[in-house]
């Protein structure tokens, strides 16, 4: 996805997925017919933002505030463009 | 002091026995829970509701046909109340547009479909009565729906040799996923494995056909699932993940069991939801726990290197080849038994008897009933 794209792309899960949290295992999950993808450390807080109306660079502010240091800048939206490559976000 | 054992992730749910198809290589039972054994709407709604707490978050409803239970959106509203994934495992017959929207209303995610062959005729001589025409109606219903929709075929004597023209229907009928899978021998399908036992040279073409077609679908194309043929590859399948490790079952009557054929092991004694909580199920009941881990296991697995990737095979094929479910699986080139299989499926085992001019008869259960002449023995 080239920059000019990635920065007007509001992502949103994919129909067929279901983002939820998983209180037996205290985790965050992305659910798909049969699979279930467990999302790891930041990752829940970064899907859950993927709302449909947030664009890449809201999420990415909004996660500079949250976790201040992180390198947000470059890892999220490469983060997100993996999930969409995987089919999970649109 | 012991720790508790990994929740599990899915939950298959066989909502009914009954079905409209009756297939050579049926996974239910021989011996066939009647309708009235059933569980109510009621209980099933309880199972969905401890199975969301106990941790799953995938339900298969399956069969049988699921769709021949009245009360199946309110099983599906169920699920979804508990936060569980739901995918209907239908054969297609029964499933118009009136029953789809309300399906989809309650909340239902995904489909899959059952296609016994790409040929029409094949299709409905195999699966035992006309339903290829439903079907395809089916798979148009669910796309316009906008729902996830996989295939799901049994491979056989009788249809490995058409692989190309099956992955060539899901094309035509937009299919997410394509899911190829040899068949296994239990029940229904070791009673008729002579009829369905494929020769390795059928095998090989169909594998590299799939080879094929996934160098010429990837990376957008519909997901090709090859579930392996066990008896023939010297390796035991890690059977359902491990014993009690990713999933359960639960019966038309609520039995609980670690994998659906485990009903046919002796003295497994296995627990029922009308009787027991979900989360003692998993944790404690002795079929859950008797063949959990690597703790139960003899030699040669006990010591192997594998032990934690097959978890030592199949247990009901150990029972069903060697009269011991706690043996290492004869599909294992290491087990003392693997001879068992080899004989099956070399010179002139099982394997060559169709092509040797011979026809084997298919046994089946009785037709959109179950129960009422359910044991093999009273079939002709």
């Amino acid at each position: 996805m080239s920059v000019a794209a990635m920065a007007d792309w509001r992502p949103v899960p994919a129909p067929a997925v279901v983002m939820r949290h998983d209180r037996a295992r205290g985790t965050d999950l992305l659910l798909l017919p049969e699979r279930v993808v467990v999302l790891k450390g930041a990752a829940g807080a970064i899907v859950g933002l993927c709302d449909g109306t947030r664009s890449v660079g809201d999420i990415v502010g909004e996660l500079a505030d949250r976790f201040p240091g992180a390198p947000v800048a470059g890892d999220v939206p490469a983060f997100l463009d993996q999930l969409r490559t995987e089919g999970w976000l649109r | 002091m012991t720790t508790a054992p990994d929740r599990p992730w899915a939950l298959l749910a066989e909502l009914t026995h009954a079905c409209p198809l009756h297939c050579g290589y049926c996974s239910n039972p021989l011996e066939l829970t009647r309708r009235s054994r059933e569980l109510t709407t009621q209980q099933w709604a309880e199972v969905m509701h401890q199975a969301g707490e106990l941790g799953v978050v995938h339900t298969h409803l399956s069969g049988g046909e699921p769709l021949l239970r009245r009360d199946l959106a309110q099983i599906v509203t169920a699920a979804e109340q508990a936060g569980i994934y739901t995918q209907l495992v239908t054969s297609g017959v029964g499933l118009d547009r009136s029953r789809l929207s309300e399906l989809t209303a309650a909340g239902l995610r995904s489909v899959q479909l059952s296609v016994q062959h790409a040929d029409p005729d094949a299709s409905d001589r195999i699966g035992g009565r006309r339903s290829f025409a439903d079907k395809e109606r089916a798979a148009a219903l669910v796309r316009d729906a906008g729902l996830p929709l996989g295939l799901n075929v049994v491979l056989h004597r009788e249809n490995l040799d058409a692989v190309d023209a099956v992955v060539e229907l899901g094309l035509a009928w937009g299919v997410d996923r394509i899911e190829l899978a040899n068949a296994q021998f239990y029940g229904w399908g070791l009673l008729n494995r002579a009829a369905l036992l494929p020769t390795r040279d059928q095998l090989t073409r169909a594998r590299d056909a799939v080879e094929r077609w996934r160098e010429r679908l990837a990376p957008d194309g519909p997901e090709l699932v090859w579930v392996v043929p066990d008896y023939f590859d010297g390796e035991a399948k890690p059977c359902m993940g491990g014993w009690g490790a990713v999933s359960l079952t639960v019966t038309p009557d609520g039995t609980a069991l670690p994998c659906p054929a485990a009903a046919s092991l002796p003295d497994l004694d296995p627990p029922n939801v009308r009787d027991h909580p979900l989360s003692w199920i998993w944790d404690h009941s002795t079929a859950f726990t008797r063949y959990r881990g690597t703790a139960w296991m003899p030699e040669p697995c006990h010591s192997c290197s594998h032990r934690d990737q097959d978890f030592g095979g199949c247990r009901c094929q150990s029972y069903a080849l060697t009269g011991d479910p706690s043996r290492t699986d004869p599909a294992c080139r290491l087990s003392p038994a693997h001879g068992l299989i080899r004989a099956l499926t070399e010179g002139d085992g099982e394997a060559s008897e169709g092509t040797q001019g011979r026809t084997v008869a298919i046994r089946r259960r009785a037709p959109g009933r179950a129960g009422a002449t359910g044991h093999a023995g009273q079939l002709p």
